[in-house]
């Protein structure tokens, strides 16, 4: 149950992805040409940004060193404006909430705003299952959904899908249209799915969102997007249900709007997002309109375990997606090949902690430690060190493959001991050097198929350093 | 010889690559730091600065290694290496493996304390601000990412290199995006790797530069490999190489000259 997971799979999806021609045309267009250069645009133009990271990263510090104070005010103050919150220990739990609020509602339709949430517990196949039908409102996700897919970017979840297959999507379902209606304008795309979507927003019983933040001091939840969807989602169906985790928590309206200045600017380089939503409780009788009923609930499943240990600091995440744009890795494969719900540096962290280091060992191990990802993490997340953890626990649990094992042993042998160390390789490297020839590279070594497979192997020079160094001060 | 105590002595880390694959990087360090003023010791009790183990999760082993590089090294007034990768390892994570350990956490942090980057040194340290060197070529140069994001190092080679006569520098696109070399990496997750580096020699192809420099070695290796296996004819050399007016060793990984 839940969101299938191909993560072992990781390098033969890696291969897929580096394959797949549209999606690496969209990854070099919309993230290397795109994210990257906007949110350096906007990171320059602000002279205090550097100043607001620091700010941000220790407002969450402050909340997560007292998260469960923070968490009770919050659901206090949502009970008190008529709300309700609901504490969901794993996926499945949180599901279930979710269904039983939509069968007491009678709900046939659930209109759906972007919520990565939802993603993690596999909130719509479940709905499905039970008989209800989820719509995706965000036009990324709607598109994913029609195509059957999950997303592959976290801010931009339809990333690998070029215009011509959401063209060719639209015709497949939207069968009520005229067929010889012309789409060739992303422009004609948004309209038209702007029209399917508006029925059904009024259709819906239900409206689920995620959250970016909850607001301990005054029970309010909030959402950034570009669309205006989630507007509609949450205030047009009878009851509103709001999927967040706990790290959403933040104390006061002030420090959620402290952090909303890197939120956007570290996403897509705007200095906000075009619509940033407030929603405290159900509607109130002079309200003109709003949900009757506000649910929120709050998904744990593993990250209360990460208190308290190095991994808290991965608990600050705001879902901004600065460190997969930035990622070499991220940039060259997208986010699929990760094979579970969130892909990146982040999910390379977050993956292990809620499915396991035995299925998501090659996340942490995927990655060069370029550093990047930290240097624009609004939220100063050291992200290289805390996927060394992961190999650390990997190495512990001996889940690491038997040949690397056995490769790394050998030379932790000699690299300990020097005099050994100097003698083998002054053996070894001359006779190296002159298998290789006037060359000077290899074009394929044994037991070097990884490297050669891709690139020539540069020949040493020959006698070793330390040799002609001894060979020298010996001379002299 | 004059060798009073107020001679800087630095103890060079060669790094495991150096060492094996490119010697003629070593001792073009040596060259630069003794024109500098310094006295340069190569202790014998050096292999590798323990990344492939720390980096696999090994830090039981990295840990060991740590000890034996800082009890090799921790006399000299400064312990160098031509690489940022190395020497961020032995500046920043040294400490921090030895962090819980009573009897090494403070030995630790004064040995970090006086490591460097190679080109950080002179021009942070020592205050080099022109070398004597000249090479006539066209050049562009990589920032490997632990020396740029760990150490800071980005401006001090590009400054001894615009001393550098004859030779002018294009700078490539992306110069400070990773090369997708990454130690292991490169071998266990080799299609991918393979991604990075080819957009990386795209980029430096680009420059029409005749020569890419870099300061470490396992980037450059990864670098000249591809070049080379894409045929083009790049000649890519250690920084400190052509800062230290040794530029006529055969370039990484290419064709040698036969010898007289
Ligand atoms: S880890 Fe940092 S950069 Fe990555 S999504 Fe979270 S907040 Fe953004």
């Amino acid at each position: 149950m839940g969101v299938e997971i191909t993560s072992p799979n990781f390098k033969a999806n890696a291969r897929e992805a580096l394959d797949d021609n549209s999606l690496q045309k969209a990854l070099g267009l919309t993230v290397e040409k795109g994210f990257i250069k906007k949110r350096r645009l906007a990171a320059d133009a602000l002279p205090e940004f550097e100043a607001l990271r620091d700010a941000a990263r220790d407002i969450k510090n402050h909340t997560l060193d007292h998260l469960d104070l923070y968490i009770e005010a919050f659901e206090k103050k949502v009970v008190e404006n008529g709300g309700h919150v609901h504490f969901a220990e794993d996926a499945a739990a949180a599901r279930q909430i979710a269904l039983d609020i939509c069968r007491k509602a009678g709900a046939r339709t659930v209109t759906k705003g972007k919520s990565m949430i939802t993603e993690e517990v596999g909130l719509n196949d479940f709905l499905q299952e039970n008989g209800i039908v989820p719509i995706e409102t965000d036009l990324g996700e709607y598109i994913i959904q029609l195509r059957g897919e999950h997303p592959s970017h976290i801010i931009a979840p339809a990333i690998h899908v070029n215009k011509a297959q959401v063209e060719a999507e639209f015709r497949r379902v939207h069968t009520a249209l005229p067929p010889d209606r012309d789409l060739r304008e992303p422009e004609s795309l948004l309209a038209e799915a702007r029209g399917i979507l508006r029925d059904r927003f009024l259709a819906a019983d239900v409206g689920v969102t995620g959250a970016n933040f909850c607001v301990a001091e005054t029970g309010t939840t909030i959402i950034v997007t570009n669309e205006g969807n989630g507007d509609l989602t949450q205030t047009l169906p009878r009851v509103h249900v709001v999927f967040a985790s706990i790290e959403k928590i933040v104390p006061t309206l002030e420090d959620a709007s402290q952090i909303l200045r890197v939120l956007a600017r570290s996403a897509t380089g705007q200095d906000m997002s075009v619509y940033t939503t407030f929603s405290t409780g159900p509607k109130r009788p002079e309200d003109p309109d709003g949900p009757e009923e506000f649910h929120v609930i709050l998904l744990d499943n593993g990250r209360s375990a990460l208190l308290g240990t190095p991994f808290q600091e991965m608990l600050r995440c705001i879902r901004c997606g600065a460190c997969m744009n930035h990622c070499p890795v991220y940039q060259a494969i997208g986010g699929h090949a990760y094979g579970w719900v969130y892909p990146g540096p982040i999910g390379s962290v977050l993956t292990p902690a809620v499915i396991g280091i035995e299925q998501s060992m090659h996340l942490p191990s995927a990655s060069t430690f370029c550093g990047r990802c930290e240097g624009v993490c609004p939220m100063r997340i050291p992200l290289p060190k805390l996927m060394r953890l992961w190999r650390d626990k990997a190495h512990d649990e001996k889940v690491v493959p038997t040949a690397q094992r056995f490769g790394l042993g050998l030379w932790v042998l000699l690299a300990r001991r020097p005099k050994l160390y100097h003698l083998a390789m002054s053996v070894g490297m001359p006779l190296l050097a002159a298998f290789a020839g006037s060359r000077g590279r290899f074009r394929s070594l044994p037991f070097a198929g990884g490297w050669t497979r891709h690139r020539d192997l540069p020949a040493p020079q020959g006698r070793t350093f330390q040799q002609q160094w001894r060979a020298r001060r010996f001379g002299r | 010889m004059n060798s009073g105590p107020e001679k800087t002595t630095v103890g060079l880390f060669v790094t495991c690559l150096v060492d094996l694959m490119r010697p003629s990087v070593g001792f073009a360090a040596v060259k630069l730091m003794e024109d500098a003023g310094c006295v340069v010791e190569v202790p014998a009790a050096q292999t590798c600065c323990g990344q492939p183990a720390f980096n696999s999760g090994d830090r039981g082993n990295a840990r060991v290694i740590a000890m034996q590089v800082i009890a090799a090294f921790e006399a000299y007034d400064h312990v160098v290496a031509p690489s940022g990768s190395c020497a961020g390892m032995l500046k920043l994570h040294y400490p921090e493996l030895l962090a819980d350990d009573p009897g090494w956490s403070a030995r630790a942090e004064a040995f970090a304390a006086k490591v460097h980057e190679l080109t950080s040194f002179l021009v942070d340290v020592l205050g080099v601000q022109a070398v004597s060197a000249d090479y006539g070529e066209t050049v562009t140069y990589h920032d490997s990412c632990s020396g740029l994001r760990e150490l800071g190092v980005r401006d001090q080679p590009r400054l001894l290199l615009d001393s550098v006569e004859g030779l002018s520098l294009t700078e490539m696109e992306n110069a400070d995006v990773c090369c997708g070399f990454g130690g292991l990496f490169c071998v266990k997750y080799s299609d991918i790797s393979n991604a990075i580096v080819a957009k990386k020699t795209d980029k430096i192809a680009a420059t029409g530069a005749t020569t890419l420099l870099a300061g470490d070695l396992g980037c450059l290796m990864n670098m000249a490999g591809k070049l080379s296996r894409e045929g083009r004819t790049v000649a890519v050399r250690h920084v400190a190489e052509v800062l230290a007016g040794m530029a006529d060793e055969t370039p990484i990984g290419g064709e040698r000259k036969a010898k007289g």
